[in-house]
Parts: C-alpha cells; sequence; structure tokens
C-alpha cells in the first residue's frame, strides 16, 4: 500500500495514469438500460459534450457509464470517476466527490480517498482547465443528489 | 511595405508580455497605444454623454462620435448616414436579421452556409421560429469554400436574404461575395455579410462589393471592446424596425404609446452607446489606414504562406484549410484533442484558440469537430510563426498531459 502511495507521488506515474484513461477509459459507452440515470454535459464548455449514466439503487452506485467528445483532462478525470464511484453507497460515494471537489479547488484533502484521482491535482494551475476535470464528476454529483430526491 | 518592428513599438502589449506569441487576432486584435489614449482622454479629460448636453466637452463628444460615422464611411466607402454603431458584429447582425423581419414573410428562403460564425445563423434561426422563414445552405469545399457556381446552384427565386461571411471565421475562406451580391440581387434578395474577419484584414468597399449590410466589431481591429457598426444601404434603413427602443432614438411620443423615430442611423442607436469605443474605433481606423489596408492584407497573406509552409514539413499536424491563401491555419495535431494541444502551445507562452469557434456546424464540412486555429495580424512576424511552428512540432499526448506536471 506504502508502495503505491509514493508511486501515486510520483509525475510520472500520473501522466501514464491520465494517459492511460484516455487513451482506454474505463466503463465507456452508454447503455439504453431505462434503469439508468443519464445527464447530458454539453452546456458548460463550448468543447467538452459528455454523458454520464449512473444506475443508483437501494442506496448503492450499482454502475456508471460515459461517452462523449471531450479532451484528456475531461475523458480521464470522467473515468477515473466510474472507478471510484461503482460499488459504493450513496454517502461513501457523496464524499468522495466531495473530497475531490476540494483537491480541484486547491483546498486540503485526503489523497488516500481519491487513489488515481490525484492525478488530477495539478489541474488547478491552469484555471482554464477546471472545467474538465469537473464536467463527469458534477454529472455525478448532480445524479447521487437527484437519487437522494426518489427516496423522499 | 510594413515595417513590422516599428509597427510593434506602437502596441504596449509586447513590452508587458515580451515573451507572449500572439496568435490569436481572429478573435481578438491587440491595440496599439494611440487607441488606449483616445480611450483614456474619454475619462481623463472629456467625459460626457452624446447628442444631450449643452457644454463645450459635450459638444466635443458629439462632434467625435457623429464625426467617427465619416472615418466608417471613408473606411468602407459609403455615406456617413449609413453607419449604425452597434455593440459588436453580433449586434450588428442582429439588428439586419430582426430590422429586415417587416420586409420578410413565412416561407421565404435565408441562403446561408454551414461555415458562418453563431452570430450570422443564429439570429436567422430565431426568425425561422419566429416568422416561419427557412434557413438553406449552399454547398462548400471541404475547406469551407463557397464557389460562384455553387452559389448560383443554390440560388433560387424563394431566396429573399443571403448571409455571408466575407471571410469565414476558422478556415478563412475569402468569399466571392462581389458575384454573390450580383446574382442574389438579380434574383431579389438583399445580402447581409458578416465582415468581423475581412474588415480588419483587407481593403472593403461596399459599394464596389454591392452588400446591402456589412458588420463588424471594433475590437478584432485594434479597437476597444462593445463597439461595433451595422453598415445598412440607407433605402433599406428607411423601412427597418430598431431591435431596441429608448433614449436618443425617438422624436417624440405620448401616452397613447405613439412613437415618432428619428431617421437612420440614431433611430438604431437606443441609449447610451459606447461613446468611448467609437471614440476608439475611429483612432484605430486611422491607425489601420496609415499603415494602409493593402499593406495589411499584402503582409498577412506573406506571413500566412511562410506559416503554411513551415507547418506542411511538419509529420503531426494535419492543416484542414492548406489551400486558402488567407486567414488562420486551422489544424490538429494527430492524436491530440485541439484543447490538449493548445494547453501544451500555451504552456510554450503561443496563444491560439482551440474547439469549434462558434462555428458549430462546419464539423459537417471539414470533417473534425474541433481545431486549433492561429490567427495573424499585421503585427505578428516570421520569428513569432518559427517558435509556434517549433512548438507545434513538440506536441503530443506525453507532451500536453506533462503541462500538469
Amino acid at each position: 500500500m506504502d508502495n503505491i502511495k509514493s508511486m501515486l507521488d510520483d509525475p510520472m506515474v500520473l501522466r501514464e495514469l491520465i494517459m492511460d484513461h484516455y487513451q482506454y477509459p474505463h466503463h465507456h459507452g452508454l447503455t439504453d438500460d431505462a434503469s439508468y440515470r443519464s445527464v447530458h454535459m454539453a452546456s458548460d464548455s463550448c468543447i467538452d459534450d459528455i454523458t454520464v449514466q449512473s444506475k443508483i439503487s437501494d442506496g448503492v452506485v450499482k454502475d456508471v457509464r460515459f461517452d462523449g467528445v471531450a479532451c484528456t483532462i475531461s475523458t480521464s478525470s470522467t473515468s477515473m470517476m466510474t472507478d471510484l464511484m461503482i460499488g459504493r453507497t450513496k454517502e461513501e460515494a457523496e464524499a468522495i466527490v466531495d473530497e475531490y471537489f476540494r483537491m480541484i479547488e486547491h483546498k486540503e484533502y485526503d489523497p488516500d480517498v481519491l487513489e488515481e484521482a490525484v492525478a488530477m491535482k495539478n489541474v488547478y494551475k491552469q484555471a482554464n482547465r477546471i472545467k474538465c476535470a469537473t464536467i463527469g464528476w458534477k454529472a455525478m454529483k448532480q445524479m447521487l443528489e437527484e437519487s437522494g430526491e426518489d427516496h423522499e | 511595405m510594413i515595417s513590422v518592428p516599428t509597427v510593434r513599438k506602437d502596441f504596449p502589449i509586447f513590452t508587458n508580455q515580451p515573451d507572449l506569441v500572439y496568435l490569436d487576432s481572429a478573435a481578438t486584435s491587440l491595440k496599439p497605444q494611440c487607441v488606449i489614449d483616445a480611450v483614456t482622454a474619454f475619462y481623463t479629460t472629456h467625459t460626457s454623454n452624446v447628442h444631450r448636453g449643452d457644454y463645450a466637452i459635450a459638444a466635443e463628444n458629439d462632434a467625435l462620435y457623429d464625426g467617427t460615422r465619416k472615418t466608417v464611411a471613408s473606411f468602407i466607402n459609403c455615406d456617413p448616414r449609413e453607419v449604425i454603431f452597434t455593440h459588436n458584429a453580433t449586434a450588428s447582425l442582429n439588428q439586419a436579421a430582426h430590422g429586415l423581419k417587416p420586409l420578410l414573410k413565412e416561407g421565404d428562403v435565408i441562403l446561408t452556409t454551414k461555415a458562418e460564425h453563431a452570430s450570422n445563423l443564429l439570429p436567422w434561426f430565431s426568425l425561422q421560429k419566429e416568422i416561419g422563414v427557412k434557413v438553406e445552405y449552399a454547398e462548400l469545399d471541404s475547406q469551407g469554400r463557397l464557389t460562384e457556381e455553387n452559389f448560383l446552384k443554390a440560388l433560387h427565386e424563394g431566396v429573399k436574404v443571403v448571409a455571408l461571411a466575407g471571410v469565414t471565421n476558422v478556415t478563412g475562406a475569402v468569399q466571392p461575395i462581389r458575384a454573390v451580391t450580383k446574382a442574389a440581387h438579380a434574383a431579389g434578395a438583399y445580402v447581409v455579410c458578416d465582415g468581423a474577419q475581412s474588415v480588419p484584414h483587407m481593403p472593403v468597399d461596399v459599394r464596389d462589393l454591392g452588400v446591402d449590410f456589412l458588420a463588424f466589431s471594433a475590437h478584432k481591429m485594434c479597437g476597444p471592446g462593445g463597439t461595433g457598426v451595422l453598415y445598412g444601404r440607407r433605402e433599406l434603413l428607411e423601412r427597418m424596425d430598431p431591435v431596441f427602443f429608448g433614449g436618443d432614438m425617438n422624436a417624440r411620443f405620448s401616452s397613447d404609446g405613439t412613437i415618432i423615430l428619428k431617421e437612420p442611423p440614431v433611430r438604431f442607436e437606443a441609449g447610451t452607446p459606447a461613446i468611448e469605443g467609437v471614440i476608439g474605433m475611429r483612432a484605430a481606423i486611422e491607425y489601420l489606414q496609415k499603415i494602409g489596408m493593402e499593406n495589411i492584407h499584402a503582409y498577412e497573406k506573406e506571413l500566412r504562406a511562410y506559416f503554411l509552409a513551415q507547418m506542411k514539413k511538419l509529420d503531426n499536424i494535419q492543416i484542414y484549410n492548406p489551400d486558402n491563401e488567407y486567414g488562420p491555419v486551422a489544424f490538429n495535431a494527430k492524436g491530440v484533442f485541439s484543447q490538449d494541444a493548445a494547453g501544451y502551445l500555451a504552456s510554450r507562452n503561443i496563444a491560439v484558440r482551440s474547439g469549434n469557434h462558434c462555428a458549430k456546424i462546419l464539423h459537417e464540412v471539414i470533417g473534425t469537430d474541433s481545431t486549433i486555429r492561429a490567427s495573424l495580424y499585421f503585427y505578428n512576424t516570421k520569428e513569432e510563426i518559427d517558435r509556434c511552428v517549433a512548438a507545434c512540432s513538440e506536441i503530443s499526448l506525453e507532451n500536453a498531459i506533462g503541462i500538469f506536471f
């Protein structure tokens, strides 16, 4: 574990991670399954156009999928997000999302919670790319919030 | 001939950002000191509104503001009464489109192309929804060029307006406006020309081109932001409605809602205009006229040819408009998303734009969703081009991601 932790401090490793998630994104491709929620993120920026889908039932994130046209940061950050969300309870997932936004906003954050997504830790230095690093995560946050409304 | 080193001394940004290579003039141009001084003087020595004050500096501003119509008229060869000041080319095109409503009816066709900027499409789409006109597209070649032949093929008696950019904003296609206008008029159609990318870069003569409307922005031609021009043929302006109603544009009104409008062009300038913007635009036009639009055009063509020749040598670069002899170079680094590549160039202090550049249906013509657009102006140098080309040769996925570490 310590070994993995130190690897996630290595810029070369983080760069490889981003490339890998960009070239071979995880949970890529959308489903027609009506039990999934879907959020189309296209209005925030002129370039990125992605759709994120999730299946949240019994308080657990069962699946997350995405597709679209996007840059390396948008694609890889969303791909990493899907890995972190699937199998978590809604509360765990929300905590991870909050932690991620803290990192992106350059606040104190817990790198252990974010695992590979710490690769996005320097995006705050390029203010115009923060949108890219958060597009998929915002979609997920919205779906987590909406899933709560169903139970009320 | 332009002495670029001399010209560059006029632009304080080159002193303040000595390492910056600015290749984004199609988005907005840099500003010379004379324009900055003209705008500043309005704030420091002659602040007032226009058309309202009975004191000396107000009269001075009236003369400067309305006098700028003459400056514009000499620049594009029209009557000063045909020069409407707007907030930008977008506002000008919206005024043209909505102003023409009384002259259009359901089923009338607006003929345009898929290479147009949003500002010359969306106003027509809104008319499509509002009064039922129909937007049609003339066919373009793969580099966004409209041939006279393709235009004639698309033209028919139902066409009432032709909406076309003089130079397109992504691929820099110089459209055959004179021929289009001649044919359009013969068919009974008006021509609305988006001059945002042509007026700053080449001599544009509305009488010679024959267009009924020409829209452009000051900020793309060394002038201040928030200021644009709509040229409109006088007899058309007289039949058109303003988009905005309010102060200055009315002669009188009464409690029953009757409004008597002033004559054009003031009819189309409701509310306090960007007075300092118009005054700054005057300084910008005078500055460009001093350098000479022919000289600017010739130099940019030469610089672009050099740029293109260097870029063509790079194996990792795909160019989308290699045969156009003018305007921006639109390209991508193979296998790298445009914004990632632009991010890499930014890390080398090279300013370009990435994305679809507000031309969101152009992808149907050039076959890619997004591009990097490097655009030139007369103040750019071959040394800057060399730096850009060298940085482009280095663009790879690894390097584009590397900027974050």
